[in-house]
């Protein structure tokens, strides 16, 4: 065998796509169901009110009754963090909802644009993507004013580039695949084919992309929430329950630690979820 | 680079004019003043003209380096951010040190088939792990915990410490990914079996060769880094309470202050297109051959 050859085969051998294992895939799926669940029916988890106030309970250590102990008003923070996956899941999946849409519209048409619309739209997304997303999210707070809404809203805005650009990509590959030359010299008019062939397949990608970014998604939110620029106190929200855990890190490290944890957790999952995704895609086109 | 910055600053300057409200509010502040007072104002600040004179007037003295005045402060915009430039930058650079030393260490360290998945799931819980949580379980284990650095921001390397590891942790695991992939690929070159045949041992073959070969795959990650340093200094400077460009962003954006809102995107746009300038350059050293494609392209 030649050295080349052999150069090759090893080559071969470290290409191959990294599989996720399958007992981490189980887990990152159950916490998920479980997240989602306590976002649909956070009763079946807690039975304790997330803002009701208990003086003569405040800053407990975690133990039996407070798992996750209490905080400096002596709210539970279990019951607070069960009730804040809400928050954090609706702006999570709301907002890598409305970024998917529009990235693939936008991504799409300038993908099928004649030379001057794809130019414009191009040099849009690159201009708009010269910025780091956190900083994105920011200026648009800084413009729509701050809350729930915003948050949400800020955070889609900000990862709207980031889909374009695949999305784009993605159907100058389609363009020009078999399928869509068959259907045009059948006679299939070109509006048919765009949303029969060109879009379903520009979908992949975007879908595995937006599993990930459900995970992002929820981290920059719960950091714009951190600066104060999402939910008011006392709502259960997790970035929220962070920010003034920050103030008794001296005395009371589990307000700021078990939050912080579960979103860790949360986008761990998502993150496995997405690559298991990705490799089974990378499977199936060899 | 230029087209980077116009679009940036046009899309900043038409954008911000969308804030409902009065920019005389954020002048006056909470004072009550009469109606005469405010047109004075507005007749001041250029408010009255029209939008399109007041862009042309913001481009004409962007060009000469003038990003106009601070609604909140009554300082030159330029004068705001370079006070605060200067701890920002030591944060982001002892950062991005911080964040090579442990990418590199993590990659040496996590070629081996047991090492390689457990450096694999250090990279993932690195860069899942939100940066505001990292600095405040980091002040409470470092800080309060074992007391050995300070909780509160003062002068002195001590302060810094920190905030630059929070700061480095995701970086370094992006970086590390990709390093220890670059290593894989580079190991089954065939240039490696004529180091090899040269008799060089396996660590003068990683150090020198395979690693430079990773390390230029790498260096294209600059600008996306450069970019979550300065979105993630936001969040470290408000948990650590220290001076610097983010918190002047985060206290603009909060009140309002158009004109410095405007003047840290104008910032963004610029160190995100030297940054681009400096990577090809670089890039172009570590691999000559990047050089000689674009020049037969």
């Amino acid at each position: 065998m030649s050295i080349l050859a052999a150069a090759r085969s090893r080559t071969a051998r470290t290409r191959r796509v990294t599989r996720i294992p399958t007992p981490a895939l189980w887990v990152a799926a159950g916490f998920l169901l479980l997240l989602l669940l306590s976002a649909l029916f956070p009763r079946l988890f807690t039975g304790t009110d997330p803002v009701r106030t208990d003086i003569g309970a405040a800053l407990l250590a975690p133990g039996p009754g407070h798992p996750f102990g209490t905080d400096q008003a002596g709210r539970d923070v279990f019951a607070r963090v069960i009730y804040g996956s809400r928050y954090s899941l609706v702006i999570g999946f709301g907002a890598t909802l409305i970024a998917l849409l529009a990235g693939l519209v936008i991504g799409s048409l300038a993908g099928l644009m004649r030379r001057v619309g794809d130019g414009v739209l191009s040099r849009a997304i690159e201009i708009v993507m010269a910025f780091p997303e956190f900083l994105l999210a920011l200026i648009v707070i800084a413009i729509i004013g701050p809350g729930e809404a915003s948050l949400l809203i800020a955070v889609a805005i900000a990862v709207i580039p980031s889909y374009a650009r695949v999305a784009r990509v993605q159907t100058l590959v389609v363009k020009r695949a078999g399928y869509v030359e068959a259907a045009r010299t059948l006679g299939v008019p070109p509006a048919v084919t765009v949303l029969r062939h060109v879009v379903p397949n520009t979908l992949g990608p975007l879908l595995v992309m937006a599993t990930m970014g459900i995970g992002t998604a929820i981290t920059a939110a719960a950091g714009l929430s951190f600066l104060g620029l999402g939910p008011k106190p006392p709502t259960p929200e997790w970035g929220l329950i962070l920010s003034e855990g920050r103030n008794f890190l001296a005395t009371a490290w589990w307000i700021a630690v078990f939050p912080g944890l579960v979103i860790t957790a949360t986008v761990v999952s998502t993150s496995v979820l997405g690559r298991h995704l990705q490799a089974s895609a990378a499977g199936r086109q060899r | 680079m230029i087209l980077v910055v116009w679009g940036a600053a046009t899309v900043g300057f038409f954008s911000l004019r969308l804030i409902p409200g009065d920019p005389v509010n954020v002048l006056v502040g909470l004072g009550n003043v009469s109606q005469r007072v405010r047109d004075q104002i507005r007749a001041d600040w250029g408010l009255v003209d029209p939008l399109l004179l007041q862009y042309f007037h913001y481009l004409g003295r962007l060009l000469q380096g003038d990003l106009g005045t601070s609604y909140r402060m009554q300082q030159p915009v330029v004068a705001v951010i370079g006070q605060q430039l200067a701890p920002t930058m030591q944060l982001m650079g002892l950062a991005i040190a911080f964040a090579v030393l442990l990418a590199v260490g993590s990659a040496l360290l996590g070629r081996g088939r047991r090492t390689g998945p457990m450096a694999g799931l250090l990279e993932l819980v690195a860069v899942s792990s939100p940066t505001f949580w990292i600095g405040l379980v980091l002040i409470g284990v470092f800080g309060f915990g074992l007391g050995w650095f300070p909780v509160v921001a003062t002068a002195g390397f001590g302060a810094l410490v920190l905030p630059a590891v929070t700061l480095a942790i995701p970086v370094a695991g992006i970086l590390s990914q990709v390093l220890r992939q670059g290593l894989d690929d580079a190991a089954a070159l065939p240039f490696v079996d004529t180091v090899r045949a040269r008799g060089a041992s396996q660590t003068r073959l990683v150090l020198r060769h395979t690693l430079r070969h990773a390390a230029a795959n790498s260096v294209t990650l600059t600008g996306y880094i450069v970019g979550s340093l300065l979105g993630g200094s936001v969040l470290v400077e408000t948990v650590f309470a220290r001076p610097g460009l983010g918190r002047v962003a985060l206290n603009a954006i909060v009140n309002r202050d158009v004109p410095v809102v405007l003047g840290i995107i104008v910032l963004a746009a610029v160190s995100f297109s030297l940054v681009n300038l400096l990577v090809d350059f670089v890039a172009d050293r570590l691999d000559p051959r990047l050089a000689t494609e674009q020049a037969y392209a």
